[in-house]
């Protein structure tokens, strides 16, 4: 070991020295202040991390690919029949269908549709989420740029496959103006900060009730089927399908969707979209202030 | 720069109250090195928790940096360094040179004085050899000196430790003891030690704290607390007197 056996005085020449009289409002803690339009590359470090990390869990990713896909195929024959039965159902032709179908599956992963994604309500239980709320930034931000990170990820790995099998097997449509596409990937990601700050919100509740299995399964079941994950939510007559289609888990799946086929206004959508983005974060927002009291932090 | 006035810290398990720690006074000054005992349960942890503003004392003031801990949060984090023994604030999936980078973000320490502080930690903790193996492939001993060395790159006045040895191998221990003395000797930074490794304290600690029962038993010279017990006792012997109460 060659702790202490180099020269005594290394440490000194790049730590500035303890400054006791440094306090509030003094020269050193006003320096300090303005970090907030510097965070920026923090953010954009941990988008990377994210993406790094998940980029480490190869097999599990493609795994979860290689079931996309397979549901896809089961499914995408379960539509096929559907529509030759009922053409124009949900507003749809067949190829859209079979696109439907693809697109929702590529999702499950970057949407994180099943749930979980985050190591929160892990961390709460531990109480290693005490190490969280000592740094000097915000637990949501962090969360938020390292799960933005792993839906990059994802959607690359479990995403991409079941589309090119979906292309190659039955044939989906692919947007063909620029503008089809912008407002698209522009829904994409307004769908993920939106699974996101559903997520988060899920997440958070562990504080509140030790048992998180109910709100889990709850979750998971609201957001597969309201999400049009099942089937489109234009399939849902009158109020009820109107009411689905302007509910949160509609801008995860259904409207990016619509977005990717070109059968929804752009502006209405990307609207509702980012209004549940808001919405969510801002509820995240207050939710992160309330465990900060309310969190009983675990363990010696 | 540690100052507690009548802090207190209670919580509510079901129909019971557990007071962690009560009524509890002490001041730490700027450069000290203190250890801070107590047997399992005495309210340590607590203490250090409501030190870094995780937990919000339930009674009296804590006072840190001159900083209210809970209300100055992020202010205060700038200033003091943490090391939980038992967790780790590192990136469990990837490299320990990452963890540190995200650090420098996070702290905005600028590039030079990153770059010059970690060469120095490096070399003095011994990092080279695991600075590119991701977290989760360390020994205990490498990742205890990587949590140290995070815990220090923002150049904290205060470093709070809660057990950093735990479980370490002598030389191991040695180093990090080596490391702390010459941190608080050459920097000034302020260090209260939480261990129940009295190695530690006898090797480290100019001044010892002792709580018990969340009360503070004994506040002094490591000379004062050996004065507690009859000549030619080990430490072990006087701890153990103190903490079963033995010694009146
Ligand atoms: N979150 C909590 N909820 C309820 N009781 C708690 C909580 N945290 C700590 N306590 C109680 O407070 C007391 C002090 O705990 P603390 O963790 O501070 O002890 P410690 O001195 O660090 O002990 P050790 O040496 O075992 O680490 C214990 O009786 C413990 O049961
Ligand atoms: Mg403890």
């Amino acid at each position: 070991m060659r702790c202490g056996a180099p020269g005594p005085r290394r440490i000194i020449a790049s730590f500035p020295s303890a400054d006791p009289c440094a306090g509030p409002g003094t020269v050193r803690d006003r320096a300090l202040t303005p970090w907030r339009c510097k965070t920026f590359p923090l953010y954009a470090r941990l988008v990377r991390y994210g993406f790094r990390k998940h980029a480490t869990y190869v097999r599990g990713a493609l795994a979860g690919a290689f079931t996309n896909s397979v549901f896809g195929i089961l499914r995408a024959y379960t539509l096929i029949a559907v529509w030759q039965a009922r053409p124009g159902l949900a507003g749809y032709d067949i190829t859209d269908a079979i696109t439907f179908c693809f697109v929702t599956q590529a999702f499950i992963g970057p949407m994180q549709l099943f749930g979980g994604g985050l190591t929160i309500p892990e961390r709460i239980r531990s109480g290693d989420i005490a190490l969280d709320l000592v740094r000097p930034a915000s637990l949501q931000l962090w969360t938020l740029a390292e799960d933005v990170g792993r839906a990059a990820y994802l959607f690359l790995v479990r995403g991409i496959p079941p589309m090119l099998l979906g292309a190659l097997l039955f044939g989906i449509s692919v947007p063909t103006r620029p503008g089809q596409w912008a407002a698209f990937l522009t829904g994409f990601a307004l769908a993920v900060i939106v699974s996101f700050g559903w997520r988060y919100l899920v997440a958070l509740s562990v504080c509140w009730l030790l048992d998180d299995r109910g709100v889990t399964v709850l979750s998971m079941v609201l957001s597969t089927f309201f999400s049009g994950m099942m089937v489109p939510l234009h399939l849902f007559p009158g109020w009820f399908g109107d009411l689905v289609m302007v509910l949160p888990w509609a801008a995860m799946v259904q409207l990016p969707t619509d977005l990717y086929l070109g059968t929804a206004a752009v502006a209405d959508t990307l609207a509702v979209q980012a209004l549940w983005a808001a919405v969510l974060l801002g509820l995240g927002a207050l939710g992160t202030r309330a465990i900060r009291h309310k969190v009983v932090i675990q363990g010696g | 720069m540690i100052e507690l006035d009548r802090a207190g810290r209670s919580f509510k398990v079901k129909r019971s109250v557990v007071h962690a720690v009560q009524n509890l006074s002490f001041t730490v000054s700027a450069g000290e090195f203190v250890g801070y005992l107590g047997p399992n349960g005495a309210g340590k942890s607590t203490t250090i928790k409501m030190l870094c503003g995780i937990l919000t004392p339930t009674s009296g003031t804590v006072r840190v940096a001159g900083l209210d801990p809970s209300r100055r949060r992020t202010t205060l984090a700038r200033r003091i360094g943490v090391v939980f023994g038992q967790r780790t604030t590192l990136w469990w999936d990837l490299p320990l040179r990452d963890s540190f980078e995200l650090i420098r973000h996070l702290y905005r320490i600028d590039r030079a004085a990153f770059a010059a502080r970690l060469d120095e930690l490096t070399g003095t903790l011994d990092l080279g050899a695991f600075l590119r193996t991701p977290v989760r492939q360390l020994s205990l001993g490498q990742r205890m000196r990587g949590d140290l060395a995070a815990a220090l790159l923002h150049a904290p006045d205060v470093l709070v430790l809660d057990e950093p040895t735990i479980g370490l191998d002598v030389v191991s221990k040695a180093s990090i003891r080596d490391f702390l003395l010459r941190v608080n000797a050459e920097r000034g930074t302020t260090v209260l030690l939480t261990t129940h490794d009295l190695g530690d304290i006898e090797r480290l600690c100019r001044r010892v704290m002792l709580i018990d029962h969340g009360r503070l038993a004994f506040d002094g010279t490591l000379d004062d607390l050996m004065a507690t017990a009859p000549e030619q006792s080990s430490i072990e012997e006087v701890v153990t007197r103190l903490y079963t109460g033995s010694a009146s």
